[in-house]
């Protein structure tokens, strides 16, 4: 039996990770040590818990209390208090700010109500380096059960009946990929994980990766079992050095059990992974360009058919998944297709990993059955919008998706009602908007990246996004007529039928949906020369209310440009002409005289 | 490290492993298994009660019961310590008091195994916010 009767879990995801979660471990382990206790409590460094709003987490078990925002220095509290009395650190739990209650038990708090975790099963559960653990957890069983006792058919109908749905974004079936690729005749044929997750504020793939990178290795293996191929590769970052750091001590490990290379589990399976890095390119997401990329060329896309499942890497039959699209398949093995089949709704099974940011309570990562409404996402999950303001905007997609309004809140997600609405799945990072941000601003801001992210391969991309661009900087700078919006709208459609790959032909979404949705902003930047929002700078004016000035001369002491003028006691004024809009007076003021107009 | 060269290497591989990740399973689905909380408030401490756990936590597993074995604070019967709170699957919360290693082990294997009460149990003498729900 375990000497272990009590785990202290500790968050190792990236963004924990930065917040000392390292420390924490060393610090634990002294203290522990210190107090002869190291033989009875074990310290383990797991992957993302999802909770990133309130990192580094510290949990408990089998007590089930979680602690947030930890400090290296807290160990000593945690192991005295906790561990040697028994009694638990109030000051460490989370306080709910909405029914204003502290939460100590994971079960109760929002953010962890209403997820299924299925690709995030073992993620903060598990020590991401040990195979052991993920074998404990029912690891490699699947890879096991189809080497054994199904043939590769009957693997693809599994997969098939499940309904599973391709992460990557664009949602096609994962079954029907795979019979394609296994129908394929080939010497030699390539397994792929897409792990060149680029939106902007998605980490789905990273967390999943640092979490559970045995999950994925398994797939791959089953993928290749059910494909015929006996390669694997994955295409990762190398801007992920912790997912790259755990990937490949997963791999050495697999190796070493016999889990991955010649024979495995006796059956004269052959498959092996290898690691390849990517520049962090977005486009190379796009499945021909990755292949390129890999192959050791200029990361561009290339036009379809053939597909990869035809002539793919070095010519070869080749299947491209996503990370979080395998990391489902174990389970699906093992569970079965009916299973799978019953979560989610009628066009789209299972669950969506999404990566939540932006202007909301609790910034994390969370999983929930498909068919779940972005109301339930936003405001039972995330905790509901910041310093108590006003919804505005969810963007969901990345730079190919497009901003839902309130009037979507209750949509039940899935891949064909966010289509349905004007956006798209993604790779499904969520960015909350509330009431201070701009949209022609938001638009602007992912035109921005899709601009930088050309790969300059077909014109419609190359100078049509450049176009758009300008004209949303000069509507944004009040040069702006209503015949633009129209030039806006025309030329957006231009590109999207006429674009070679998914980048260009998605790039203008964030410019439609924004159009569609908030015509009303567009028309006040160029008809009222005003920017609602107040985001603007060259469509906005800092004015001081005569009646709330007292003259205290706080406000043109701290221009940096002395653009305020005015005697003690009297009131102030800002010239419109030198002010350059920095706000250090708006900040400075007492009186709340200063205002934005 | 040996490798794993069939399904039953995998199998016994889990096994071995299993115990492990035990005390975080169990804590996932508490509603379906025992849960045996320890008083380790001072009182309790000092009566012994440290002992009584690392009993229940020993024997459980050794015992094949899928247990959660956790310490809590005073429960306010610090005449009776060391107490112990053991909550069976659908049924109310039972505390027995005086509880040294022999009865811990009647505890076991008549009320836990068996589900038959044992003497020794303390009434429970207040209701908490959460059962007024």
């Amino acid at each position: 039996m375990s000497k272990y009767s009590i785990h202290l879990m500790v968050c190792g995801g990236t963004s924990c990770h930065a917040s000392e979660s390292d420390a924490i471990v060393w610090n634990l382990r002294d203290e522990l040590e210190a107090k002869g206790l190291s033989e009875k409590v074990q310290v383990i460094l797991t992957g993302c818990f999802g909770f990133c709003e309130k990192g580094p987490i510290v949990k408990v078990m089998p007590d089930n209390i979680f602690y947030v925002q930890v400090k290296p220095e807290d160990a000593q509290t945690i192991v005295e208090e906790h561990i040697i009395k028994g009694k638990i650190v109030d000051r460490l739990l989370y306080h709910d700010p909405k029914t204003n209650t502290t939460i100590g038990d994971s079960k109760h708090a929002g953010i962890f109500k209403k997820q299924l975790r299925i690709v995030l099963r073992n993620c903060g559960f598990i020590n991401p380096e040990s195979i052991d653990e993920y074998i404990g957890r029912y690891g490699y069983q699947a890879l096991g059960k189809v080497l054994t006792e199904m043939t590769p058919q009957e693997v693809i109908k599994v997969i098939k009946d499940s309904g599973q749905r391709g992460r990557g974004g664009a949602g096609f079936p994962t079954g029907l990929k795979w019979e394609i690729a296994s129908k394929s005749k080939s010497d030699e044929k390539y397994v792929v994980c897409n792990a060149d997750e680029g939106d902007p504020g998605a980490f789905m793939d990273r967390s999943v990766l640092e979490g559970d990178p045995h999950s994925v290795l398994e797939a791959m293996a089953i993928c290749g079992y059910a494909i015929g191929a006996s390669n694997g590769l994955i295409y990762v970052r190398a801007e992920y050095p912790l997912a790259v750091h755990r990937l490949k001590i997963a791999i050495a490990q697999a190796r070493e059990y016999g889990l991955l290379g010649k024979d495995i589990f006796g059956t004269g399976f052959n498959f092996d992974i290898e690691l390849r890095f990517g520049a962090g390119a977005f486009v190379c997401g796009e499945e021909t360009a990755l292949i390129h990329s890999m192959e050791g060329l200029r990361g561009e896309p290339s036009i379809k058919p053939p597909f990869p499942a035809e002539s793919g890497f070095r010519g070869k039959p080749t299947n491209v998944n996503n990370v979080e699209t395998f990391a489902a398949i174990p389970v699906i093995i093992l569970k079965g297709a009916e299973w799978f089949s019953k979560i989610g709704t009628e066009k789209s099974k299972g669950t969506k990993v999404f990566a939540l940011a932006g202007k909301i309570n609790n910034v994390g990562l969370i999983e929930v059955p498909m068919g779940t409404t972005l109301r339930e996402i936003i405001f039972e999950i995330g905790g509901g919008i910041r310093y108590g303001k006003k919804f505005k905007a969810v963007q969901t997609g990345g730079p190919s998706g497009g901003c839902l309004t309130e009037h979507h809140l209750d949509v039940p997600i899935d891949f064909d009602n966010l289509v349905a609405a004007g956006s798209m799945m993604g790779s499904g990072g969520m960015i909350v908007m509330d009431e201070d941000d701009c949209m022609v601003s938001v638009a602007k801001f992912y035109l921005e990246f899709t601009v930088e992210e050309s790969c300059g391969k077909c014109s419609p991309c190359r100078i049509g996004n450049k176009r758009l661009h300008e004209l949303l900087n000069h509507i944004t700078e009040g040069k702006g007529s209503l015949a633009d919006l129209d030039r806006l709208r025309n030329m957006s459609l231009v590109i999207k039928d006429t674009a070679l790959c998914g980048l260009g032909q998605t790039s203008p979404n964030p410019v439609l949906s924004t159009l569609d949705n908030f015509m009303d902003e567009y028309v006040a930047h160029v008809k009222d020369k005003k920017c609602p929002a107040g985001k603007c700078k060259n469509l906005m004016e800092y004015y001081i209310i005569p009646e709330n000035c007292v003259g205290c001369t706080a406000c043109a002491r701290v221009c940096p440009v002395n653009a305020i003028s005015g005697q003690r006691k009297e009131v102030h004024y800002i010239n419109p002409e030198i002010c350059i809009k920095c706000g250090a007076c708006k900040e400075k003021c007492k009186f709340d005289a200063i205002i934005i107009r | 490290m040996s490798q794993i060269k069939s399904l039953a290497d995998l199998l016994k591989k889990r096994e071995e492993t299993r115990s492990g990740l035990n005390v975080r399973n169990k804590a996932i689905d508490p509603e379906n298994s025992v849960q045996v909380k320890v008083a380790m408030a001072t009182c309790g401490i000092a009566s012994g009660a440290k002992p009584i756990m690392e009993f229940f936590v020993e024997q459980l597993d050794r015992r094949n019961i899928s247990g959660i074995v956790t310490q809590t604070g005073c429960m306010g019967y610090c005449y009776a310590e060391p107490t112990v709170e053991i909550k069976l699957v659908g049924k109310d919360p039972v505390v027995f008091g005086f509880v040294d290693l022999k009865r811990a082990d009647l505890i076991i294997e008549k009320y836990i195994k068996e589900g038959e009460l044992i003497d020794g149990i303390i009434p429970v003498n207040y209701e908490t916010i959460d059962s007024k729900e």
